[in-house]
């Protein structure tokens, strides 16, 4: 994702995350996120990670960073330890995603996710009319390559908290603007429009 | 007891009225401190970085500035002029050990009330002990706030009652292959190299600087406590099952079970190496020392003992290390981040054991020197 891109989301993130409060960045890459909630959040945090790259990177910022695998669970995390556990463009990733959304609800008050919304109609049309696994600017990769291996839409995730009990607080959806490389906020006929989803959920 | 040709210690007396409380509440002095700088210290004096070395380490941390180059420095690829840990930028400091045989004062420095070695006169001492007389060094050279403190094994086990006892001299801190106590099994494997030397005939209750010391007994201490530091994997591919046929050892071992394997020489090699440069009594100390250690005291918690810690602190583990296990490292960046201290954590995947933060990694090398550009020299 590009930078101009990152940075919106990261603002529209660091909104719903109040201040001084002490956060878990699940699968925080570079840092930048939790970069941008230190020094406008005034928030406590850490990093985690598994990959090396995604340390050093952050080590090199200052910012406190854990190198840990996020299929390798239950986290070793007591209950409710977190004011806030952030899951930025990562639960498409994970092998277990349904566990670990569980996990996350149990050490934080509360959690954000964020993903790329796979119900968007380009990556509908991309797939009808090539006939082949649809990229785009949030999902880049080729199908060998791709860690994305749980893509999931918005209505997936609406079903999914249903059947798991669990409350969305606030929901936030993201689509490229045409001309400029920025996101706006979208309302409606999200599942089909958006190309971002970000959803505040507790448990 | 120690070959110093190609470089240079320097020493710090202090204590001289025998006013150095220890932890056991005894008494002591003088102590004499051995140490070297490499780099130079600015004039505000606050870009000293302390660098602890192991349980039988000595100050030689990097042979960058040695005239010759006979004695290589332990951390000769990690610390120098450009490397990681950057002498160009930081004053590095290194000091051996209290009770050690380098240089510090310990069981075989002479005690001035008799004229002769202390032995095991010498004073039951703590890793707080040791701390608190680098603290000493430290308050010498004027330093009121260091970069960085860094150490591997019972090095990082100095390094964390550091940031627990100076929150406010520390900046960060680096805590390798270490852990916030000794566990059982590290205990053990150390009160079977202390039977050995304490079964030596020559160990003589100690008091052996005047006769044969017990070089067999230390050996085989030595010999058992490298195993500890190696890993099956690092064993197998280093010896396998090779046989030294020219390694002929004049012993009754050798006559009656033949040639040796690689290992076998290998270890005996090590053990024969190590009573060159160390005094077996210090071994006793120093062992003791680290078994007692446990950071948090008497009923408190670990979370509790973190509680003022200002540095942050960044915790290295090898994943194939099983004397110091990514687990007990692992409990420490717990305690750390339920205290909401800055705390980064990398397990580095190793196959080396315990060893492997002596050893060449480059992993390690990108990881200390970038988090180490957060805490740069202050001209």
């Amino acid at each position: 994702m590009k930078n101009a891109y990152k940075k919106k989301l990261h603002q529209i993130i660091s909104n719903e995350i109040k201040n001084n409060s002490f956060v878990l960045d699940l699968g925080c890459g570079d840092g930048k996120l939790l970069e941008f909630l230190i020094k406008n959040k005034n928030v406590t945090g850490h990093g985690v990670d598994k990959d090396f790259n995604a340390i050093t990177s952050c080590i090199e910022k200052g910012i406190p960073v854990i190198q840990m695998d996020l299929d390798n669970l239950p986290f070793d995390f007591e209950n409710q330890s977190f004011d806030m556990v952030v899951l930025n463009q990562t639960v498409q990733q994970l092998h277990f995603p349904s566990k670990t959304i569980e996990e996350i609800l149990r050490i934080g008050k509360k959690a954000i996710v964020s993903f790329p919304n796979f119900g968007n109609i380009m990556i509908r049309l991309l797939f009808l009319i090539r006939g082949r696994m649809p990229r785009t600017k949030e999902l880049p990769y080729l199908w060998y390559n791709s860690p994305n291996i749980h893509l999931l839409t918005i209505k997936d995730f609406y079903r999914y908290c249903g059947e798991n009990n669990i409350t969305i607080e606030k929901k936030i959806f993201l689509k490229r603007k045409l001309l400029k490389k920025e996101y706006k906020i979208i309302k409606n006929f999200s599942n089909i429009r958006s190309d971002i989803a970000i959803f505040k959920i507790k448990k | 007891m120690t070959n110093c040709n190609s470089y240079s210690l320097k020493f710090y007396e202090f204590a001289k009225e025998k006013d150095f409380v220890l932890e056991s509440g005894l008494k002591f002095g003088p102590i004499t401190v051995a140490y070297e700088t490499f780099g130079i210290l600015n004039e505000k004096k606050e870009n000293a970085i302390l660098i602890i070395h192991a349980l039988t380490g000595d100050t030689h941390v990097t042979s960058a500035y040695d005239n010759n180059k006979n004695t290589p420095g332990w951390w000769d690829y990690l610390v120098g002029p450009g490397k990681a840990i950057d002498t160009d930028k930081f004053f590095v400091i290194c000091a051996n050990y209290f009770g050690g045989c380098s240089g510090t004062t310990g069981p075989s420095s002479i005690n001035p009330d008799t004229g002769k070695p202390y032995g095991l006169s010498f004073p039951i001492f703590t890793v707080s002990d040791m701390v608190r007389i680098q603290k000493h060094l430290i308050d010498h050279f004027q330093i009121t706030k260091l970069q960085s403190i860094i150490g591997g094994s019972l090095g990082g086990m100095l390094v964390l009652d550091w940031i627990v006892r100076y929150p406010n001299t520390v900046k960060s801190a680096i805590v390798i292959a270490s852990a916030s106590k000794t566990s059982p099994q590290v205990i053990s494997f150390s009160e079977v190299g202390r039977n050995a030397i304490m079964a030596d005939a020559n160990f003589n209750n100690g008091n052996y600087y005047e006769s044969q010391p017990p070089d067999k007994g230390l050996s085989i201490a030595r010999m058992l406590a490298h195993i500890t530091y190696l890993s099956k994997k690092s064993m197998e591919q280093k010896f396998g099952r090779e046989i030294r046929a020219t390694d002929i050892e004049q012993d009754k071992l050798y006559e009656v079970f033949g040639p040796m394997f690689q290992v076998e020489s290998y270890l005996r090699h090590q053990g024969k190496k190590f009573v060159q440069r160390f005094d077996a009594n210090s071994y006793l100390y120093i062992t003791k020392a680290m078994d007692m250690f446990d950071l948090k005291k008497d009923n408190d918690t670990l979370d509790n003992v973190f509680k003022d810690v200002l540095a942050h602190l960044l915790v290295i583990s090898f994943t194939s290390d099983w004397h110091f296990y990514s687990s007990e490292s692992w409990e420490i960046v717990k305690a750390m981040m339920r205290n909401k201290n800055k705390v980064s954590y990398v397990d580095i995947d190793s196959d080396y054991g315990h060893d492997s933060f002596l050893i060449k990694n480059s992993e390690m090398i990108t990881v200390i020197s970038k988090f180490l550009s957060n805490y740069g020299s202050i001209n």
